[in-house]
């Protein structure tokens, strides 16, 4: 599942930054081309492929900063929601 | 794929062209020449619900999905471009809170925007910082609870007599959300009138002085976070600013129908004038165009899709500048008379000049469209 939802989220930075080899561990923050309007599409991809809401208090840059920590923020929020 | 509207959209489409058709049409030319809105009309507004388009039922709003918002943009847009950057305004707020803010401030700011008891407004603009702004020079700094503001904010639409702004500010390195609200201690504002367009939208220019905000009235995370309270809140106003262009490409198509099927010219009405029927072909089409555009902007939105965002921004481009070209040419059309206050297209063409400008002037659009262009998203 972790494997996964990296998997996505590389596809998904893939459109936006061509040729990027991303490790897991790599801060996407400092290759310095970030900015606010992918922050959102970043956000609202999170939200829209892994069904689940980002509250105000995921709104943490270390929760973006790397595939892992993304890959973290997807498996808890989506761990906490009711089986339905 | 259907390209349809619900019959439930359909039905409060027709809602709210008779409130605007009612309250708003006969009185428009007369807002803009006196630059205001009455604060009854605004009451008015309110208990249509319009003011909580977008607050949820769960805060006495109405919940609309993103294509009926649209619609409501669109039909204010096509009776008074003023009224219609209200509901701009106000919403990018109520979006903020909504979508952002702690359960605390939804609870204490979103029942009463939802009826109109409490106006908001969206200050970023700043003399200084218009397309740039990340440039924004307002400074906000933590004294215990209370951060102190320092700065101006300027253009806010409806910032007269807003009761609460979502007001951005440089705060320790990064940039700040807060909630201001106009009886703050350090607080004051300034009319500005004199403006070429949007006349009634009541524009203002904030003063603040040692600001004095509780640190409960911050939305959302400094940085990163609040590039998402940023970018949102832009989002929904270009999406309204957008759909009010197609209201105002509306309104010229149905100034210069008129107008031409009355007039004769060389023995002829009007409308049966080839050059004219150019200029009509161009306004039927590109109204077409900007209203599906504008649609599928808003049907992004209510999937959650991430290149809603893009989408909107093409949508806000081609509007804006399909409803130059239809102002414009409406003007042409009504000859004289267009450029008399007796006829409502010299409204709309100096309307769609400010349409051009705010919420991403037509070049930053270019700009950020072409980048899109090339990413992975556009097909």
């Amino acid at each position: 599942m972790v494997t996964d939802s990296k998997a996505k989220i590389r596809e998904f930075l893939a459109r936006f930054f061509q040729d990027l080899n991303l490790t897991d561990d790599e801060d996407i923050f400092a290759l310095g081309f970030i900015n606010s309007l992918f922050a959102m599409q970043l956000v609202l991809f999170v939200e829209s492929e892994f069904g689940f809401t980002v509250e105000d208090n995921d709104l943490d840059i270390e929760n973006f900063r790397t595939l892992n920590a993304m890959a973290a923020l997807i498996e808890r929020k989506t761990a906490a929601q009711p089986i339905v | 794929m259907k390209l349809e509207l619900t019959s439930e959209q359909r039905s409060s489409q027709k809602a709210f062209r008779a409130f605007v058709e009612e309250a708003i049409v006969p009185y428009a030319d007369t807002f803009d020449q006196e630059e205001c809105t009455p604060p009854d009309l605004i009451k008015k507004i309110g208990q249509q619900g319009y003011l909580g388009a977008l607050i949820s039922p769960e805060w006495g709003g109405r919940g609309m999905d993103m294509i009926s918002f649209g619609i409501l943009n669109e039909e204010f847009g096509r009776g008074c471009s003023s009224l219609r950057s209200l509901l701009t305004v106000h919403s990018m707020v109520t979006y903020a809170i909504q979508r952002w803010g702690s359960r605390q401030q939804k609870d204490l700011w979103l029942p009463r925007l939802a009826t109109g008891e409490v106006i908001g407004a969206f200050a970023l603009s700043e003399p200084n910082a218009g397309s740039d702004a990340s440039g924004i020079e307002m400074q906000a700094k933590l004294c215990g609870d209370t951060y102190l503001l320092n700065g101006r904010k300027k253009w806010i639409t409806y910032g007269e007599i807003a009761d609460v702004y979502l007001l951005f500010a440089q705060c320790e390195g990064s940039i700040a959300a807060f909630l201001v609200e106009s009886n703050f201690p350090g607080f004051r504002r300034q009319p500005l009138r004199g403006m070429v367009g949007t006349r009634a939208s009541m524009l203002a220019e904030l003063i603040l002085e040692d600001c004095q905000v509780p640190v409960t009235h911050v939305v959302g995370r400094k940085g990163f976070g609040v590039a998402s309270v940023t970018t949102s809140a832009l989002d929904i106003g270009r999406y309204s600013v957008a759909c009010g262009c197609v209201g105002i490409i509306q309104a010229c198509f149905e100034a210069s129908r008129a107008y031409t099927s009355e007039r004769k010219q060389f023995g002829a009405l009007l409308k049966d004038q080839q050059l004219i029927q150019q200029m009509m072909t161009g306004m039927i089409t590109n109204l077409r165009a900007a209203r599906l555009l504008c649609y599928n902007a808003g049907y992004l939105k209510d999937i959650g899709a991430p290149n809603t965002i893009m989408e909107t921004w093409i949508a806000k481009y081609f509007a804006s500048t399909a409803a130059a070209k239809a102002a414009s040419d409406a003007v042409q059309i009504h000859g004289a008379n267009g450029c008399s206050n007796a006829y409502p297209v010299q409204r709309y063409w100096r309307d769609t000049k400010v349409m051009e400008i705010i919420e991403g002037s037509t070049q930053i659009q270019e700009i950020n469209i072409a980048g899109y262009g090339y990413q992975g998203f556009y097909a």
